[in-house]
């Protein structure tokens, strides 16, 4: 199996130097598309309070990019984040597995409901008929 | 499937504000147990992904000091409960939700 693989990447970038992260987004893009891959989705979350303080920050922009690709992409990303002083921290998660596991269940629910639904309406709808034309025959 | 990043307020949690659910012990010696599900609400919901950006959601799992709130007391399955642990492990490495509040 030759599928791509997904992953979302969120990164905090320094609100000190707030107007540069579209640049630094369009940058990593760049990054992503020279090796190969494509970016499906690329957002700001906003400025955001963090949860506790990185690098003595207590506040940060948050970007996240989704990203389909072989895997390469996200390790030279990932090399160019580390690199990069006003990245604050980043983190990859691979999400197609789960997504197609979530897929997969919301396919069997369905399959389920439809079944249970035509099974109910079919047997009665059959059952009567049946019985009717049965008594008008005797 | 739009994520919306804005703590928003949402059902769930083992402080929501519905009475079917909970058991309370009853008379003056109880009262240690008083949020008990015996439910999953991630079943009920039909929840098949646990997203770690969804903050609001994550924070009823999470009381005062910051601890990942055991199965026993929110009733989670199995799974759901997997899932949700991981999820608050992932919000917490990216500085969305603390490691510990004092």
């Amino acid at each position: 199996m030759d599928k791509k693989r997904q992953y979302e990447v969120v990164f905090i970038v320094d609100p000190t130097v707030d107007d540069e992260v579209t640049k630094l987004t369009d940058n990593f893009k760049q990054v992503v598309l020279d090796q190969g891959g494509s970016v499906t989705k690329a957002e700001s979350m906003g400025k955001r309070q963090l949860a506790y303080e990185i690098l003595h920050k207590k506040e940060g922009t948050f970007v996240l990019m989704e990203i389909e690709g072989s895997g390469h992409e996200i390790a030279e990303l990932e090399r160019r984040m580390r690199v990069n002083d006003r990245i604050l921290r980043y983190l990859t998660v691979r999400v197609d597995e789960d997504r197609r596991r979530a897929d997969k269940l919301k396919g069997r629910r369905a399959a389920k409901a439809a079944k249970r639904t035509s099974h109910g309406a079919q047997g009665r709808r059959g059952a009567a008929p049946e019985f009717s034309a049965d008594s008008s025959g005797e | 499937m739009s994520t919306n990043y804005e703590d928003r307020p949402r059902g769930g949690g083992y402080d929501a504000d519905d009475d079917s659910d909970r058991r309370s012990m009853g008379g003056r010696g109880g009262g240690r147990r008083i949020h008990r599900r015996r439910v999953c609400r991630f079943c009920i919901d039909k929840v098949d992904l646990i997203d770690f950006k969804d903050v609001r959601l994550l924070l009823n799992y999470l009381p005062e000091r910051g601890k990942i709130l055991p199965r026993r007391i929110s009733g989670n399955c199995a799974t759901h409960q997997r899932m949700l642990a991981e999820a608050i492990k992932r919000a917490r490495n990216i500085a969305l939700l603390p490691y510990t509040t004092d």
